[in-house]
């Protein structure tokens, strides 16, 4: 049977460009160029492994690549389909602006669930708000297990494994169908589209749905709607001229006790 | 009717996606390989893995179902970062592939495209001489057929041919005398030669000024044989076909020319924000403004030029005279870019360490190979009706 794989993915500001907050505090999308979250590409890349190992054994696996944003997120999504997903959602509403992490984890949970699901594969976090949560609040909103953070992810026999690597231990981590993972930047680079991925990717379909038809009440989601509130932004102090300590014999002493001060050892 | 010079979307995203990994995956590794002369597998493996040694196949041979247009594109994208790795490419499709695609048989298609197209195996086209380049109908090499065993028994010698000794190239198909025409000229025809074929031995890599992460090499045939169905397409059309490989080739090597002049632009820029003289940065200064200026006038123009000689390759439309102009134009305006960038860099321009050493030592080499200057100059000439 085939396994449905539903990769959660983000469009965000490029981060090598000069990014800023809007007016109303929310992420400035005009300011600078969007793009696939790079650690989403980590999710994509893993869900299309997962999807070839099974063609190998004969089995089949169908990606479906959803995202929540505005109209220029299709940009992240035709990107994952070049990379080899099959199908695309996409949530759109004016209703969602400024939604934070609790307001979107309900969007994509409606969402994943209106498309169907035997696994959701996301990044570790977004490369804009990187709170890095929305895979573990998704989990307990669909009612499924989940399986965090993990830099190997496999699938057999109707479950999904995955080792997560501490400071301390690495643990080896499994759950049965339907469940959550997320995999973190070591799970292996992302490959990059082909020419014939991207003339592929024009004839996946893309299906487009707002609040109404996933059933939420836009109350619940957008600025008004979010339980956490950014009150002040302030832009990064320029950085100042460092200390240069000259050595005159006595700059390693120096460069400790400059260390010190600052409480680094 | 609307006139648009813009890049359709998908060839748009597959520009974007060439130069995401010419910066992400060349860029930082490149340096060293080409210090150190050596050939960067890892890098050509992942430029195989994203399929652009197939972009202008079809699917059907395990291309990418694309055309000449988006090869030029990747070439133009992955020079900017670096010529060796864009060489490699160029060489690797336009004249190891290409040839098989356009002039061979079925059985010839369907044994070495797959290969070819996936990155997995290097082709190179073995034309030039010791004693004839620019004058390729002056071949020396021969290759006379066995009757008895069906054999081609190839001799001779060529040289400076790209792709031809890297350990995972697969064939050479040469340009060999294979007899007189009726007035006498020699009849030229292509022979496919498998890597490995007793006869053929490739001598080491040259020492050369550029290009030096890129393999180029002399090939000495002697007494080698190879079956007779290893000729590839017609007996005595190899000067035919060898003309337009060469055509389309000088569109290929001026989208390459373009990326390097433009990859000159892009290091001047970022320096000339940053280099502090005299209490504010050098770019501040009219005298390097009006250089970078100019630098970007001659990118942006090569890029039209060699834009205008594929789309009418792309559409069936005589292209030669536009191939000329762009190769020309594009060779010409990458030198100087990379002197002034070089000039622009001080002595750190001097600096091997620095990519705008590399810019300049790989720039000299593209007003000579693929028809030089002068034979440019000639095409052009002929094609505006002038005689000598």
């Amino acid at each position: 049977m085939s396994l449905r794989i539903v990769v959660c993915v983000k469009y965000v500001p490029d981060a090598t460009g000069d990014r800023r907050f809007a007016e109303d505090l929310t992420t400035d999308r005009d300011a600078v160029d969007g793009l696939l979250s790079e650690l989403d590409e980590y999710a994509v890349e893993q869900a299309l492994q997962i999807a070839e190992s099974r063609q190998q054994e004969g089995d089949d696996a169908e990606i479906t690549v959803l995202t929540v944003g505005p109209e220029d997120a299709k940009d992240a999504l035709r990107k994952a389909l070049s990379m080899g997903a099959h199908k695309a959602v996409h949530v759109e509403d004016d209703a969602l602006h400024g939604t934070d992490i609790l307001g979107t984890s309900l969007v994509l949970a409606k969402a994943i669930e209106h498309v169907g699901y035997d696994l959701v594969v996301c990044g570790m976090a977004s490369t804009d708000g990187t709170a890095g949560v929305v895979p573990a609040i998704l989990a307990e909103r669909l009612s499924v297990p989940q399986v965090t953070l993990v830099s190997e992810v496999a699938v057999e026999d109707g479950k999904v494994t995955g080792r997560r690597d501490g400071d301390a231990a690495s643990e080896q981590l499994e759950a049965r169908f339907p469940a959550v993972v997320s995999v973190t930047d070591q799970s292996g680079e992302a490959r990059y589209p082909s020419f014939k991925g991207i003339m592929a990717a024009k004839k996946k379909p893309v299906e487009s749905l707002d609040l109404s038809d996933l059933g939420i009440d836009a109350a619940e989601v957008g600025l008004a709607g979010a339980w956490s509130a950014v009150n002040e932004a302030n832009e990064r102090p320029v950085r100042t001229a460092g200390t240069i300590v000259k050595d005159e014999g006595e700059g390693g002493k120096q460069l400790a006790a400059f260390l010190v001060e600052r409480k680094f050892i | 009717m609307t006139i648009d010079h813009r890049l359709p979307a998908e060839y748009e995203e597959l520009r974007r996606t060439v130069e995401e990994f010419a910066h992400d995956v060349v860029a930082p590794k490149i340096g060293e390989f080409y210090e150190h002369h050596e050939f960067p597998y890892e890098i050509v493996r992942e430029m195989g893995r994203m399929g652009l040694f197939g972009l202008p196949f079809p699917e059907e041979y395990g291309g990418m179902g694309g055309d000449y247009f988006a090869l030029c594109l990747a070439l133009e994208e992955l020079a900017r970062v670096d010529s060796s790795v864009a060489i490699t490419l160029e060489a690797g499709v336009s004249l190891g592939a290409m040839p098989i695609f356009r002039f061979g048989t079925q059985a010839q298609k369907r044994d070495w495209l797959p290969k070819l197209c996936s990155g997995e195996m290097l082709g190179a086209f073995g034309l030039t001489e010791p004693e004839c380049g620019s004058d390729a109908g002056g071949t020396r090499t021969t290759a006379r057929l066995d009757e008895e065993s069906g054999e081609w028994v190839i001799n001779g010698t060529k040289c400076f041919i790209t792709n031809s000794g890297t350990d995972i190239t697969g064939l050479v198909t040469v340009t060999a005398v294979t007899g007189r025409q009726p007035d006498g000229r020699p009849e030229i025809s292509s022979i496919i030669v498998p890597s490995g074929t007793p006869g053929f031995t490739v001598a080491p890599p040259y020492s050369k000024v550029g290009w030096n992460a890129s393999d180029t090499r002399e090939l000495a045939f002697s007494d080698c044989r190879v079956p007779s169905a290893n000729l590839l397409g017609e007996l005595g059309r190899g000067y035919a076909q060898f003309l337009r490989i060469l055509d389309e080739g000088r569109i290929a090597i001026s989208a390459l020319a373009t990326g390097l002049a433009q990859g000159c632009v892009d290091e001047s820029v970022a320096y000339a924000k940053t280099r502090q003289a005299f209490g504010k940065p050098i770019g501040a200064n009219q005298a390097i403004q009006f250089k970078l200026a100019d630098m970007e006038m001659h990118a942006h123009t090569a890029r039209l030029a060699w834009r205008d000689a594929a789309s009418r390759l792309l559409h069936g439309e005589p292209f030669k005279k536009e191939a000329a102009l762009a190769k020309l134009y594009s060779s010409q305006i990458a030198v100087t870019n990379a002197r002034e960038a070089t000039q622009i860099h001080g002595g750190y321009g001097f600096m091997n360490e620095y990519p705008v050493a590399r810019f300049w030592r790989d720039s000299k080499i593209l007003e000579i190979g693929e028809g030089t200057s002068e034979v440019q100059r000639m095409l052009i000439a002929r094609e505006l009706g002038l005689t000598a």
